[in-house]
């Protein structure tokens, strides 16, 4: 344990660098998903096709090129960003793809009579989707996401390998200077998995309290 | 068969016959007049959305230099593509390697779980788990810098596989133990009252049908295998990612190198998702349509006949 408390500083550093990411990122990724999953329900065809596209593409690219197509490809054409940023915004993109895909089988399971109700009432699309349907399939998707959101945190561990000292990196440097591996990412992996163990617990406690009650 | 064809029918259309209105769904009904021209409007207001995000981009490359024919005119050539392949051969190596090894893993770490024997089921419930919640690059990380320390030093392209096997395995693990949960009780259950051993009812009755339901799943697991490959290029295996990386630093077209190499990455998963998604359609009609002989017919109606022979004997 000496070397993790001798060197806590920096460990602390990514440590926090990577919840960081997860928590800027998950919200983003939320907050895209969910525009990406009303485009895709929507009644104009071009939004529709574009969500359909946005999504396949995401899911078929991995994190890791995506990454470094970002962070060293695209400088050349002048789209430069910190590279924190750019890490944030390609996990923000990527796992906004799976957000997308868990809302929508959300929506397909609010039933039929939620949305006739809503247009009888005669509530416009925009205004059905986000006072009748979308509060419903939300609540019925927490569990999906809430793995979404385990797995982007997984994820952020990719960006040490475009240079950003997260944990995963903070690990590595450390272990290059100490030359105690195991300590240090038996370490490192502690820290994920109370990171997972935490998003998993904070998904229970929200699903129970989103539950519907029928 | 009459069935098979209402069921292909009604995938087309939505469910009830009063809204197989063309463009209607579950969402809108069919547009009248007014909401036509909305739809008209918002659709004319996205495309030159798109448009102008297409021109802002293709301008900011012009700008650039990376629309000169120059900088393109290489991946015409047969010698480039061909060193992107052999990096998609590698990919595919070490996708293949990692998905039989995986699956084999998570079968046996998945009957592990459901074991009855109390130590084999906590100590895989405890692989899983561990397994689940660490990132693969950090186990990359153990196998590059740990483990030599300690004088284990694999081979190159078991340093990218073996770390990709124990992530993947705990994933098919779970995918497997959901196939086995999700099989009705009756199934084991008739199997061992016909005298089989648990481990013949497992293997002869519940397996073969558990890992028929999964493999929608299966096939999506490994598009995502496929994709966590790409991590070679942290371990310098010569997989596409890293090809396109040393391509990149030979011939300075960074921009170009990549986007080919995305490309390459949307088209072999794209074809892959395809499968998957065929796969799940053909096994939901399947099992809606009812039993056909010589595949899996639904628990409830080969139950029965299988009962009533036990009785007459």
């Amino acid at each position: 344990m000496n070397v993790l408390l001798d060197n806590w500083r920096p460990l602390v550093d990514g440590l926090l660098t990577t919840l960081w990411i997860t928590l800027v990122g998950g919200v983003g990724a939320i907050v895209v998903g969910v525009l990406v999953t009303a485009a895709r329900v929507s009644p104009v065809k071009v939004l529709s096709g574009l969500a359909f596209c946005y999504v396949q593409f995401f899911m078929n690219v991995p994190l890791l090129a995506l990454l470094v197509l970002f962070v060293f490809a695209l400088p050349e054409v002048g789209l430069i960003m910190p590279l924190l940023t750019t890490a944030i915004v390609v996990i923000i993109l990527y796992e906004a793809a799976y957000v997308a895909e868990a809302v929508r089988s959300g929506i397909n399971t609010v039933s039929l009579g939620q949305a006739e109700a809503a247009r009888a009432i005669g509530l416009t699309f925009l205004q059905s989707l986000r006072l009748v349907v979308l509060p419903q399939a939300l609540r019925s998707v927490v569990q999906p996401v809430g793995n979404v959101m385990i797995a982007l945190a997984m994820n952020t561990s990719l960006a040490a390998a475009v240079g950003v000292v997260e944990l995963t990196a903070a690990a590595q440097k450390v272990n290059l200077v100490s030359a105690q591996p195991i300590q240090v990412f038996v370490g490192a992996g502690i820290g994920y998995m109370a990171l997972a163990l935490a998003i998993g617990l904070s998904t229970g406690v929200v699903e129970r309290k989103v539950a519907i009650v029928r | 068969m009459s069935a098979g064809v209402r069921t292909a029918s009604t995938d087309m259309t939505p469910t009830s016959s009063k809204r197989s209105v063309p463009g209607a769904s579950v969402l809108f009904d069919a547009p009248g007049p007014r909401a036509r021209r909305r739809i008209r409007i918002a659709s004319g207001i996205s495309i030159a959305a798109i448009v102008v995000i297409i021109a802002l981009g293709v301008h900011q490359f012009a700008d650039h230099g990376q629309l000169d024919a120059a900088k393109w005119e290489p991946f015409t050539q047969w010698p480039i593509w061909r060193f992107l392949l052999t990096g998609l051969l590698g990919t595919l190596e070490a996708a293949a390697l990692t998905a039989v090894l995986g699956s084999a893993l998570g079968m046996v770490m998945a009957l592990g779980r459901l074991s009855k024997v109390r130590v084999i089921h906590y100590a895989a419930a405890t692989y899983i788990e561990i397994m689940r919640t660490l990132p693969v690059l950090l186990m990359i990380y153990v196998t590059l810098f740990a483990l030599p320390a300690y004088g284990i030093n694999l081979p190159l392209v078991w340093k990218l596989v073996a770390p990709l096997t124990v992530a993947n395995s705990a994933a098919f693990a779970e995918i497997f133990r959901a196939g086995i949960l999700g099989l009705p009780r009756g199934q084991e259950e008739a199997a061992l009252s016909i005298g089989m051993t648990r481990g013949q009812a497992i293997r002869l009755v519940v397996l073969p049908q558990a890992v028929r339901i999964v493999t929608p799943s299966v096939v999506s697991q490994l598009v995502s295998l496929l994709k966590d490959t790409s991590l070679g290029f942290v371990v310098s295996f010569s997989e596409l990612l890293f090809k396109g990386q040393v391509l990149s630093t030979f011939n300075h077209l960074l921009i170009q190198t990549f986007l080919v190499v995305t490309l390459i990455y949307l088209v072999v998963n794209g074809s892959l998702s395809t499968v998957a998604h065929r796969l799940q359609r053909w096994t939901a009609r399947r099992t809606s349509r009812g039993g056909k002989p010589g595949v899996a017919a639904p628990p409830g109606m080969a139950l029965t006949p299988m009962i009533g022979e036990g009785h007459h004997e």
